[in-house]
Order: structure tokens, then C-alpha cells, then sequence
């Protein structure tokens, strides 16, 4: 009795004594400006994450060398959301508590839809590398893509399909999450607006293993082409069991299935895989960047890298246009704002946002040759 | 018809996987009352040790496979016994599930940050042809884990029921304070049941890494279906888990073929659900007795 | 001494629990109501395993239902307290039905029930859009306000967690003094004596799987408006786990255990936040070196440390393990 009394007291003391110590909002120095990445580094979006902040930090860099924003220099302090979205919700809190000017992340569309509300009331801009459409639709004034929504990316497909690839049915694999079901519904809509018959529809869970039965079912359903929208892993698995099945229909994705991860994965099988991706690390338009990158950390990044790295220089370059470190300023100047690459190289495409804070630009159709990925052609913005 | 002849072999190749982690994870809770949540990270473990091996040290792969299977056994068999299970063996139970809770953590993370993150590529054992038998592809792998499974189940009712370690093993797991004073060496039967299970986990891994990718989080889904085909199957006969691991891969893929992709994860599931309300034994598995 | 001891330390702890916000930042005051959100889970699982003996995995799922519940109902404009009666009733229920058939069976068959249990909830709430918005979860739920006092500042709605806490908390205390409760110890301690004393060990138990279950549903009822968001993932079998170890570390059957336990798995991690990624690797080594060291938890240290380095009495070595029958 008196000892659980006791060990009660020792609790509440250490309780008491942890929340009096607890950070609050470190200062940070007069001649900095705060852009925390509030960012994927452990868990299932580690990867992503942490592209994500290397290409912000390249950006940062170089444009600290060259003397900061409006004569101060950058300072970003990494959070991770360890790709869970209360975890996420927790640190946005906590960086916009330390006092941030606009806040990079997350990449995750499940962990940004949740943390946006945090951002959105207090009234801190967002600079996402999420691609679920309804991320843009919830009307925060205070949230940018850095990449096209599925809302974007996949209606560019539909064209292929109608007049390139000429079906009539067309299969979809997709994962059951914010990300694939996002890119699932906008492709459905679009499918019934170009007249094409939908064979089969087979969801699957981020992480699966065995795809046999999801192949089986595509391969049994007559379709003469298939929509793959999985994350990097789950395409390695599905194309090599397409192989291994013989699926001799084209296969086509949205932004994944055509990257250098899925290849390496993948041991052959996804040769001749076709891709919608706006941000094609082949693309020569980026061959730049890529190479600073390689030399910077030893590694190759992918399209959240470039993500990163431009959301930083936007930031730059829409402080510049506004002349101050005003967060109500820098959303208003965002929205229905172009940024062309002729002017603003860091931004390497012409990028525009509207009004939703969804991001317009060039992208590209993707295919697999000889174990690499090459651009085949180019999508206008809309 | 091919159809559905595909999804039967591929389902009977990934459960035999399941069988393989299920087995040991039976030996385990007979022979040692060890209810081992972290099975699952056993399995996914010794691919990495192979990977180290080639990747960090540079040897063949014969050589790396041999160094994965050695270190599985004496870090998840010898190792685990010494240091998690032994010290707290008055006080199975809880204790020791939260334990190999947290320990399944550890290695997961463990991996995560001293390998990395991303999906590893691991090299093939097997040639990846493939045959078609009557329009479905069958791969050479999926043969092998087939063969390799019955083979160790066959293996391993043999040397518990003919030889006389196995039978030392058995009687451990029916009745230590007896076993000890007929002159049964329980703590080493004890052990040599560690030993097994690491051994089974490395094989596990080596047959399914190729297709699974080596990856840290391998264990989660791993580790739920080898404790259902354990249950499902029968949790105190070698030939249960083999029975619920088939069960359940085959079940799994008609699910998400004919029935439902959705909710094609509850399957396995519900199974587990109805098998403990009406058999608790498993299919197989024979009634335990009155415990008192 | 003992008696007046106890009502001091307990004013004390009152005390430091209505001052703990003052001044602190809105990112700690949500760690302190997410403290306590989780001590009532653990103060509910800690009746089913400490008292009851038996591991339910489904904590995370049932504060789910009770999340969901008083969601759905809030966004549709009733008052939380009629989601919170909802979802703390449908746990209940639902734990007396999962309950009934699993308890037939000797052994820890109800941890493998409840194991699925949650994920079946989990793929239930992604599944099926209509209902729980699926996999992209349901929004901006408003905060409840008590007698026209709202509590959308988040110190306000701090108070208001406190309030519910100290409420959950004194009822359990009635639960563990009352006469079920000493069932309960003894259905823990001995439970071949306790049938032969005419205990009803079946029924004692699922009452008691179902009591702690319903706890998690006040739990989750508390996460909806503190959150505004809801999700599948939320509730998955992974946040179970967590509750289980906080009952565990804190020390399974004590009363003030669960909320120790909460407070180093929620506040621990924050305070290990600068080793990076090797926080999650410190901190399963540590629970594991726990389990081995100390396996009745961290209030059982006190207890040890009290055994090795004070005076005991002698005892019987052959009525140290207790009479067995």
C-alpha cells in the first residue's frame, strides 16, 4: 500500500519534472530563418523520407553558400514521423512550436492529411511531397505540392490508353491505402469517361508478398492492358510474378513502376513497363541535379529528392518576390503563381500552382529499355 | 481452370513457407513452453546474415549461405536460449511473450538501422525457369519449397520418433521433472529444440528471400500466418503445421481470387477464430488431456 | 502513518495533474492528454491481465469502436457524451461475445482471438468507406463542450481528459475493493482454489475481459476530439501491443501501474528522441532486460528492492511457493 503510494509520488514527480525541462521552442539565432522537414526517416516511408530531406538539404546548402534568403541563412531541423500519422500530427505541432517560417513535409499522403490541420491553423505554409488528391481539396489555404496529385498525374494516361495502346479493357492493381485508392478513384472516373471497360479491379496491402492470385485473376479477365499502382516494393514482386505467369499485356503505371528502385528489384521482369511520372530522374532535364546528388551522398536519389529540393528553392524564390518573412504573404503570392526555369533555375521546370495549391508541370512518358528507365515522350501541363 | 490450378500451386509453394516457420514455432512452445512472437523476425533474420556475407565480406554464395545458416543457429538458437529464455524460465508466461514482443522489435529495428531500410535483392538458389503444368507456371523455387518442407517434416518426425535424442525431446516436452529424473538431459534436449528452430527459420528465409525480397519488415506478415498455421493446423503435432501452413496459402489465394480481395488478410483470421472455438487442437492436432 | 500517508500523496498527485499545463507549450499539453487517454486503456487491460490473467491484444481495435462511435455520432451533431455511452456499450457487448467462446478453453487462446480481433476491425474500418470513411478516415471532429464551457483550447480540453480520468480511475477503484475485485486476486493467485470456493472462474473473467475492453472504449472516445482525426491505422494491432507493454512495464495487477506504464511508453520515446533512429532499439532492449530482471514490472522493482535490502521475517521455506492443491 505505502510503496504503490509511494512509486505514485515518484511518478508524478517525474512527470512534473520531465514537462518543466521539456523543450518548449528552442531560439533559434537572430540571423536564421527556420524550415523544419517534418519527414518519413524510419518506418515504411523511410526511404521516401529521407530523400526527400537530402535533396532539401542540397538545395539549402547552395543556396546558404550563395548567402541565404533575404540575407538569412536557412536552418532546418529534422522530425520523424517514422511514417506514423498521429506521430506526424505530434511533430508538426511541435516544429511550428519551435518557430517555423514554412514547414517541408510530409511525403506520405496518410501522415500529411492528417498533420495539415495542425499547419492550417496555425496559419504555417506546407510544402508537401504527398500525391492524394484530396490532400489539395480540403481547402487549406496553406498547403503546395512539390508533385502532381494522382487528381493530375493519371488522367495524362488516358489518352495513352485510348489512342496509343487502343483498349478496350484494361485491368487495375492498386494498393489499398490513401496513396492507391487516391490514384484508384481518379483512374475509375476516368476509365468511365473514356469509355474503356474496367476487367478486373484487385486491390492489394501495402507490404504483400504473393501477388500470384492478383496476377492470375488480371491474366484470367481478358484485359489487354493493366494499370499498376503499388509502391516501389509491391511492383517488383507483382512484375516478376507477371513474368513468371507469362502477363504479356503492357503494363503501365503511375509515377513507381518504372523507377530505378523498381528496376533493380524487379531482376528483369520490368522490362517493358511504361510509366506516367512527373518527376523522371532520366529525364536529361534533371541530369544535373542528379549528379550533385550522387556526389553530395554517394547514392542515387529518386523523384522525392527533386521534390525536396525544389520545394526549398521555391521558398527562396517566393520570399525574394515578397521581400519578407510573412507566412499569410508567402501562400497568397504562391497561389496562381508560375515560376519559370529560365528565371528561377532551381525550380529546373517551369512549375506553376493554382489556387488549391495544386502543382502544374510538364511530365513525362516513361518506359523501361535494357534494364533502365527512358523518357519516351513529354505530357504538357494542363 | 488454369486459373485455378495457379493460384492452388502457388498457394501450396507460399504455405509450405508458412509450414516451415509454423514447425518451428510448435517445437518451440512443446519443447520449451515459448510462445515466440518474434518468429516471424526469425525468419527474416538469417537472409541478412547471408547478405552481410556477400555483400560485406565478399564470398561466394555457398559460402555466405553456410555462414547464414551458422549464425541463425547460434544467435537465435543458442544465443536467445541463453539470454532471454533461460534467465526468466521460472516465470514463462507473460513475461516472457512480452519479451519476445520486444525482442521481435529489436531485430526489426536492429536491421533496419544497421542494414538498411530498402528491400534488399537476394540471389536465387534455384534456377528461375519455369514450367507450365496444364496453363499454370509453376517455378523450379516453388517446387523446391514444396520438396524442402515435406522433406523436413518427414526428417523431423523421424528423429523424434526413432532416434533416441528425439525421443529424449519428446519426452522433455511431455514431462521435464519425470524426463530429468529418468536421466534425460533436459536442458540440452532444450536446447537442441532451439537449435532446430533456428535452423528451420534460416531455411525458411533462404527459400523465400528470392521472391520476398530481403527486408527488415518481412516478419510481420510472416510471423502472424506461422502462428495461425500452428494453431490451425495443430499445435502439438510436426505434421499439423505443415497441414495448416498448405491450408492456409492455398485458402489465402482462392480467397483473394474468387471471393474477396478487400478482405482477403481476414481469411486467415477467421480460420484462427473458428479453429479455437471448435477444435482448440487444431485439424490435426490430438486433444492435450485434462491440464491441471 | 499508513492511513494518512496515502490521502496526502494522493492530494499530491491531484495537485501536480491540474498544474501541469500551465505555461507548456500546445505540443506538451497534447503529449500530457494523450498520457492520460492511454492510462485509461492501460487501467482497463490492467484489470484483464493483471487481475484476470488473460492477454487480450484487441485493446488498440476496442478503443477504435469507441473512437469511430462517438466520431460518427459527433459529426452528425449528437453530444459526445451519447457517442461515448455508445462506444464504451458496444465494447462491452462485443467483449462479452469475443469473451464467451474463446474463455471455453484453457490456455492463452484469448490472446490469439483478440490478435485477430484487431486486425479484423482494422480491415472493417478500411473496408468499408460508407461507415467509417474508409482509409481516409473521418475529420474534424468538434470538441465537446461541457455545460456551454468548450473545450477547443487545448489546456481547457486537457481539464476536461483530467475530469474523465479521475473519474475511470475512482470507478476501478471501486471495481478492484468491491467483492468482484477480491474474486478477481483470487481467481489470479489461485485458481483451482478459488472454483473450489465456488468462485465462477468463466464468468468472473469475461465480466472482466469485457470491463477492461470497455475502458479502451472510454479511451478512444477521448482520442476522437483530442486528434480530429481518425483513422484505420490508428487503432492497428501495433498500438495494442504498446498498450499491453504499458501494463506490463508499469506492473501488471498494481493499481497505479498502468499509468506509470503509460507515462514511460509515451514519455520515454519523446525523451530518447535526440538518439534518432536508435531509440526503438534502446528501448526493446531495455523492456526485454525488464522482463528478465524484474518480470512483475517497474513497481515491482520497489517491492524486490524492499525484499533484498530490508529485514524479513522468517518464513517456511515449504509455504514461500504457497499451498498448492
Amino acid at each position: 500500500m505505502k510503496r504503490r503510494a509511494l512509486l505514485v509520488t515518484a511518478a508524478a514527480a517525474a512527470t512534473s519534472a520531465f514537462v518543466a525541462v521539456a523543450p518548449v521552442g528552442t531560439a533559434h539565432a537572430a540571423g536564421t530563418v527556420l524550415i523544419p522537414c517534418v519527414c518519413e526517416l524510419s518506418g515504411a516511408g523511410a526511404v521516401s523520407g529521407t530523400n526527400y530531406r537530402d535533396g532539401a538539404h542540397l538545395a539549402i546548402k547552395e543556396i546558404n553558400a550563395a548567402g541565404g534568403i533575404l540575407g538569412k541563412k536557412i536552418e532546418m531541423t529534422d522530425y520523424d514521423t517514422q511514417t506514423d500519422p498521429q506521430t506526424s500530427r505530434a511533430l508538426m505541432q511541435k516544429a511550428i512550436d519551435s518557430g517555423a517560417y514554412v514547414v517541408m513535409g510530409t511525403v506520405y499522403s496518410g501522415s500529411t492529411i492528417v498533420n495539415m490541420i495542425v499547419a492550417q491553423r496555425a496559419g504555417v505554409p506546407q510544402i508537401t511531397g504527398s500525391e492524394a488528391p484530396n490532400i489539395t481539396q480540403k481547402g487549406n489555404p496553406y498547403i503546395f505540392r512539390t508533385s502532381s496529385g494522382a487528381e493530375k498525374g493519371v488522367p495524362s494516361l488516358t489518352p495513352y490508353f485510348k489512342h496509343t495502346l487502343k483498349t478496350k479493357k484494361i485491368a487495375v492493381a492498386w494498393v489499398n491505402n490513401d496513396f492507391g485508392k487516391g490514384g484508384h478513384d481518379v483512374f475509375i472516373k476516368q476509365m468511365k469517361k473514356a469509355g474503356i471497360q474496367v476487367v478486373a479491379d484487385v486491390p492489394s496491402e501495402q507490404g504483400q508478398v504473393d501477388f500470384a492470385a492478383d496476377v492470375a485473376k488480371i491474366k484470367q479477365s481478358g484485359a489487354q492492358a493493366a494499370f499498376v499502382y503499388l509502391n516501389e516494393e509491391e511492383d517488383a514482386r507483382f512484375l516478376r510474378e507477371a513474368k513468371k505467369q507469362g502477363l504479356k499485356i503492357p503494363l503501365v503505371g503511375e509515377v513507381t513502376l518504372t523507377g530505378q528502385k523498381v528496376i533493380d528489384l524487379s531482376g528483369g521482369a520490368a522490362e517493358g513497363a511504361f510509366a506516367h511520372v512527373g518527376l523522371a530522374t532520366s529525364a536529361p532535364v534533371f541530369k544535373n541535379f542528379v549528379k550533385k546528388f550522387r556526389d553530395a551522398y554517394n547514392r542515387d536519389t529518386d523523384h522525392n529528392g527533386i521534390k525536396g529540393y525544389i520545394g526549398i528553392y521555391a521558398i527562396k524564390y517566393v520570399t525574394e518576390m515578397i521581400g519578407k518573412f510573412d507566412r499569410k504573404a508567402f501562400a497568397k503570392k504562391m497561389h496562381g503563381l508560375t515560376l519559370k526555369a529560365s528565371k528561377y533555375p532551381g525550380m529546373m521546370l517551369d512549375t506553376s500552382w493554382d489556387n488549391t495549391g495544386e502543382m502544374l508541370r510538364t511530365s513525362f512518358m516513361t518506359e523501361v529499355k535494357n534494364g533502365k528507365q527512358v523518357v519516351i515522350g513529354t505530357v504538357p501541363a494542363e | 481452370m488454369s486459373e485455378f490450378l495457379q493460384v492452388v500451386l502457388s498457394g501450396l509453394a507460399t504455405g509450405s513457407i508458412y509450414a516451415l516457420a509454423a514447425i518451428g514455432f510448435t517445437l518451440l512452445w512443446q519443447a520449451a513452453q515459448t510462445v515466440n512472437f518474434a518468429q516471424g523476425e526469425f525468419v527474416m533474420l538469417p537472409a541478412f546474415f547471408v547478405l552481410i556475407a556477400l555483400h560485406w565480406f565478399g564470398w561466394p554464395l555457398w559460402a555466405a549461405l553456410l555462414f547464414g545458416l551458422a549464425t541463425a543457429v547460434v544467435v537465435l538458437g543458442l544465443l536467445f536460449k541463453k539470454v532471454v529464455v533461460e534467465p526468466m524460465l521460472p516465470n514463462t508466461g507473460l513475461p516472457l511473450i512480452i519479451a519476445t514482443m520486444a525482442l521481435s522489435i529489436f531485430l526489426k529495428e536492429g536491421t533496419k538501422k544497421f542494414y538498411g531500410a530498402e528491400a534488399q535483392p537476394f540471389p536465387p538458389l534455384f534456377p528461375q525457369e519455369t514450367l507450365h503444368v496444364f496453363g499454370a507456371a509453376v517455378s523450379a523455387q516453388d517446387i523446391l519449397n514444396l520438396t524442402v518442407s515435406l522433406a523436413v517434416v518427414v526428417a523431423l518426425t523421424l528423429f523424434l520418433n526413432r532416434t533416441r535424442t528425439g525421443r529424449c525431446i519428446q519426452a522433455t516436452a511431455q514431462n521435464p521433472a519425470v524426463a530429468e529424473i529418468l536421466g534425460v538431459k533436459t536442458k540440452r534436449m532444450v536446447l537442441y529444440t532451439f537449435l532446430i528452430n533456428a535452423a528451420l527459420a534460416a531455411l525458411a528465409s533462404f527459400l523465400i528471400s528470392p521472391v520476398y525480397l530481403a527486408k527488415f519488415s518481412n516478419g510481420e506478415t510472416l510471423g502472424i500466418f506461422a502462428f495461425i498455421a500452428a494453431i490451425v493446423g495443430g499445435f502439438n503435432q510436426i505434421r499439423g503445421a505443415l497441414v495448416g501452413g498448405l491450408l492456409i496459402g492455398v485458402l489465402d489465394n482462392l480467397t483473394a481470387t474468387y471471393i474477396t480481395t478487400s478482405y482477403r488478410a481476414a481469411l486467415p483470421l477467421v480460420l484462427l477464430i473458428v479453429v479455437i472455438l471448435w477444435r482448440p487442437y487444431g485439424l490435426v492436432g490430438t486433444s492435450e488431456g485434462r491440464e491441471v | 502513518m499508513r492511513a494518512t500517508l496515502r490521502p496526502v500523496l494522493l492530494l499530491v498527485g491531484l495537485a501536480v495533474l491540474i498544474v501541469a499545463p500551465l505555461g507548456e507549450s500546445n505540443y506538451v499539453i497534447y503529449l500530457l492528454c494523450s498520457w492520460l487517454i492511454f492510462s485509461i486503456a492501460a487501467i482497463g487491460l490492467n484489470l484483464t491481465l493483471g487481475y484476470a490473467g488473460q492477454i487480450s491484444l484487441a485493446q488498440a481495435s476496442f478503443m477504435g469502436i469507441g473512437a469511430y462511435s462517438t466520431a460518427i455520432l459527433t459529426l452528425a451533431g449528437w453530444p459526445w457524451v451519447v457517442g461515448m455511452l455508445l462506444g464504451v456499450f458496444l465494447c462491452f457487448i462485443v467483449g462479452l461475445a469475443l469473451g464467451f467462446p474463446a474463455l471455453r478453453v484453457k490456455g492463452h487462446f484469448l490472446a490469439f482471438v483478440t490478435l485477430a480481433f484487431n486486425t479484423l476491425v482494422f480491415l472493417v474500418s478500411r473496408n468499408e468507406e460508407w461507415l467509417t470513411g474508409g482509409t481516409y478516415g473521418l475529420s474534424n471532429m468538434p470538441r465537446p463542450s461541457l455545460f456551454g464551457f468548450s473545450t477547443d483550447n487545448q489546456t481547457h480540453f486537457y481539464y476536461f481528459t483530467v475530469l474523465v480520468f479521475l473519474v475511470s480511475a475512482a470507478l476501478m477503484y471501486g471495481i478492484v475493493r468491491s467483492p468482484w475485485g477480491r474474486a478477481f486476486k483470487a481467481l489470479r493467485e489461485n485458481p483451482i482454489r478459488a472454483e473450489s470456493l465456488g468462485v465462477d472462474t468463466r464468468w468472473l473473467t469475461l465480466i472482466a475481459f469485457a470491463i477492461g475492453s470497455a475502458y479502451a472504449g472510454i479511451a478512444g472516445a477521448l482520442v476522437s476530439p483530442l486528434v480530429q482525426y481518425i483513422d484505420p491505422g490508428s487503432f492497428a494491432l501495433v498500438h495494442s501491443l504498446r498498450i499491453l507493454l504499458m501494463v506490463v512495464v508499469g506492473g501488471a495487477g498494481f493499481f497505479f501501474g498502468p499509468m506509470l506504464g503509460a507515462v514511460i511508453v509515451i514519455l520515454l520515446p519523446e525523451a530518447l528522441r535526440f538518439t534518432e533512429g536508435y531509440y526503438l532499439i534502446i528501448y526493446s532492449a531495455a523492456v526485454i532486460a525488464l522482463m528478465v530482471f524484474c518480470p512483475s514490472g517497474l513497481i515491482g522493482i520497489w517491492g524486490r528492492l524492499r525484499d533484498r535490502l530490508g529485514r524479513k521475517p522468517e518464513t517456511r521455506a515449504d509455504m514461500q511457493a504457497g499451498a498448492q492443491l
